[in-house]
């Protein structure tokens, strides 16, 4: 990228005052929901699920509130500190809790808080069934409070906490059907390689501690820019928050956690694993974007690693039949643009964040689809099961459908305006950078539409083939649209996929409101390695491709319902995941099992050998010694004498020498 | 006469009462023995009282004998109960108490 010019930050931080400085009642209210519902018992079931959608709403009016306050103030004076209370205070070490309210976190807030809403009211309808409800509603509720401490927290252990909070309530929330080993395997698999993430954040926090003294973003990020840290510092707290980011997002090489987590309720998938936490990697980055700033390298890995993840996730979304898992590849992928989009420096984090915002929107309406499909069909995942379902769920095809749109980059709907912007900005790196990344781009634009054409043919064209067949538990199949309780989120969703994207893009909207939380950079056309005006072109062009390459394969004839077997190479890899579970089996559990083997020898060989050995020895001497003991008197009779003799010499000899 | 002479004597005595508590296996013999030693350790300490012309010796003499004499008591019973019951006044044969 050329002629980027880096200056102070746009915006200096101020305290706030008025609405910002109680921006903590957006935490409070669900933090209430989730400890009524949680602590209040079975006397909370009849009305639990309303408070719980109630809680997120209040947020989400709180938020609209703080960003026409936010809007209504100068560009300079829109980044707020909040300070609540000291958290940890001791001695050197001061953390305090508090908030910081700018155009970064308030998009955030209403992202969260406003999907978040939505897939609440969705949910009273899908977990309608669901003895447990109000517990679900509970888990719901601390998740959004933890998301929210995430995002509005002003310093890195803030983050942590809620960092950690969303973990945990993700893990709640996959592991919900605990009667399902699988879901329990997918919660478990989820936390624990989030936790190796989550070393890397926390590293990362404590390499700040040490170098810097100090957490709280103002002081860290004015200590970078000041140049304080040496440069190897700087892409060593790049590469661990990047490996952090990369936990949380399900980002190469930590990916295969994301889709197995599709095991928790639709409504989870949608929220937590699509729409908001597994954004929280990018958030990261975002927001740690004057570190990034300093480090070339460390910019460098997380294009790569976005690259690398998008490409990963089109091509095992090709190969599935499960409607969620494709939609979990889908995250993956998409995800990967945005980090692709911040890794590229100054112009792409707003472009990363653009594409954030309007994939939570898509993304979220097609989870929510997919949650209305498999209510009607007795919760089957199976697309080849599916078929001609736009006849019976007509509001969920056309919802679907324009989120289908949305993702695969068709203009005038959203996606088309946050993905196009990220292709460009990859073409405008220099060299061969430019090239790589913008053909990767490009390539995953091609391959999303194809594996999104395939899942729209599988599911709502074609044959209606659950006619002639039973669900596992041998029902038929009587699918039906759903109540207006779970369209109508969906419905809104899907104005989101229509028009948010133009809405951010048109004149640099969203880029200029978030310019505050970023380094300003001046505004200068990049050069691009093919010409701008093309790419637009490419993209739209080689998305109808993808749609031609579906139709052709699977659209034109009829699916079978069993899985095609055999099946080339590439289908085989696809399908087990471009052997990603293999490969973290061979680097890490299988060197895990190696060491913790290894320790286990040498513990039972090494420490329990000499404990052992020296209780061994002692036993061997002292029964040999025993032998003393013959029971003749006479021979111990002669050992008092020359017991006695030689005492007796001894005082002569110490008397007389 | 030197007091030599007795000591000499003291021990001879000695020595004699231990070959046999070492070599004998007759308990009443071995018993035998040790009252030998005692009385060779009397003579002596007689003996240095007399040197030294203080009654010291003479006194632990006669603790000596009375200990002896409660000795000789219990000894004796003990000897007499293991032989009644096994029929052996040998010392090797009642070695049970061991490893």
């Amino acid at each position: 990228m050329t002629g980027t010019h880096l200056a102070a930050p746009a915006a200096q931080v101020q305290e706030a005052t008025g609405l910002a400085g109680s921006a903590w009642l957006l935490i409070l209210f669900p933090v209430i929901g989730a400890v009524v519902l949680l602590f209040g018992g079975k006397r909370t079931n009849a009305w639990g699920h309303l408070l719980g959608c109630a809680t997120i709403v209040a947020s989400f009016g709180y938020g609209v509130l703080l960003f026409f306050s936010s809007t209504g103030t100068a560009a300079g004076e829109r980044v707020q500190n909040v300070s609540l209370f000291d958290w940890i205070p001791v001695e050197s070490l001061q953390v305090e809790f508090g908030l910081r309210i700018d155009p970064l976190s308030i998009s955030f807030v209403l992202l969260i808080t406003g999907v978040g809403a939505l897939i609440h009211i969705y949910s009273i309808g899908y977990m309608a069934d669901d003895p447990d409800r109000r517990r679900f509603f509970g888990y719901f509720n601390l998740f959004v409070a933890a998301m929210l401490i995430l995002v509005l927290g002003n310093g890195f252990v803030t983050l942590y906490l809620g960092w950690e909070g969303v973990g945990l309530a993700s893990y709640l929330l996959i592991g919900w059907y605990t009667h399902r080993p699988s879901a329990a395997t997918a919660a478990k698999k989820a936390f624990l390689m989030n936790r190796v993430g989550d070393v890397g954040l926390a590293i990362a926090i404590f390499i700040m501690f040490a170098e810097l003294g100090t957490t709280q973003y103002t002081e860290v990020f004015a200590a970078i820019g000041d140049g304080q840290l040496s440069p190897g510092t700087i892409t060593a707290l790049t590469l661990l928050l990047l490996l952090g980011a990369c936990g949380k997002s399900g980002q190469f090489p930590l990916q295969s956690w994301l889709p197995d987590a599709m095991e928790g309720p639709t409504p989870v998938s949608a929220l937590i694993h699509a729409a908001t936490m597994v954004t929280a990697g990018v958030y990261l980055i975002a927001r740690a974007n004057p570190i990034y700033l300093q480090s070339e390298d460390g910019r460098l890995v997380v294009t790569i690693i976005g690259a690398v993840t998008l490409l990963i996730g089109c091509i095992i979304g090709c190969a599935y039949d499960d409607i969620k898992k494709v939609l979990a590849y889908s995250t993956v992928s998409q995800i990967g643009y945005m980090m692709l989009a911040v890794g590229l420096g100054p112009v792409g984090f707003a472009l990363g964040i653009a594409h954030l915002l309007t994939h939570g929107f898509f993304k979220a309406g097609l989870f929510l689809g997919a949650g209305s499909v498999m209510h009607g069909m007795n919760d089957e995942v199976d697309m080849r099961k599916y078929g001609g379902l736009w006849r019976v769920m007509p509001i969920t095809f056309a919802t679907f459908g324009l989120g289908y749109l949305a993702l695969i980059g068709i203009p005038p709907f959203s996606g088309f305006f946050s993905k196009d912007a990220i292709i460009e900005a990859a073409f405008g790196e220099e060299g061969w950078r430019g090239w790589v990344f913008g053909g990767a781009a490009l390539l995953g634009a091609a391959l999303t539409a194809f594996y999104m054409t395939r899942l729209m043919f599988m599911t709502f064209f074609g044959k209606q083939r659950w006619k002639e067949l039973k669900s596992e538990d041998g029902r038929d199949f009587h699918p039906h649209e759903s109540k207006p309780v779970m369209w109508l989120p969906m419905a809104v969703l899907a104005v989101g996929s229509i028009g948010a994207g133009w809405f951010f893009s048109s004149g640099d909207r969203l880029t200029d409101w978030l310019t505050p939380s970023f380094f300003q950079v001046e505004k200068e056309v990049g050069h691009t390695v093919i010409p701008h005006a093309v790419i637009p072109w490419l993209v739209v062009g080689l998305s109808l491709l993808g749609v031609l390459l579906a139709w052709l394969v699977v659209g034109r004839r009829a699916v079978p319902v069993e899985k095609p077997e055999p099946v080339s190479f590439p289908v085989r890899a696809a399908r087990r995941d471009l052997y990603g579970n293999a490969l973290n089996e061979t680097l890490i559990a299988r060197p895990g099992t190696w060491l913790a083997r290894a320790l286990v020898y040498v513990d039972n060989k090494g420490v329990d050998g000499l404990v052992n050995g020296i209780a061994a020895g002692l036993g061997g001497s002292s029964g040999r010694l025993r032998r003393l003991q013959t029971g003749f008197v006479r021979s111990y009779a002669m050992s008092m004498l020359f017991g006695s003799i030689l005492v007796i010499g001894a005082f002569l000899a110490v008397r007389y020498a | 006469m030197t007091p030599t002479y007795y000591l000499l004597l003291s021990a001879l005595l000695f020595t004699i009462g231990a070959v046999g508590v070492l070599v004998r296996r007759n308990a009443i013999v071995v018993f035998m023995c040790i009252e030998l030693m005692l009385n060779a350790v009397n003579l002596s300490l007689v003996t240095f009282a007399r040197i030294d012309g203080r009654l010291d010796g003479q006194v632990m003499a006669f603790f000596v004998m009375v200990v002896a004499a409660a000795e000789v008591v219990v000894g004796l019973a003990i000897i007499m109960s293991i032989f009644r019951t096994r029929r052996s006044a040998s010392v090797d044969d009642s070695n049970l108490l061991k490893y």
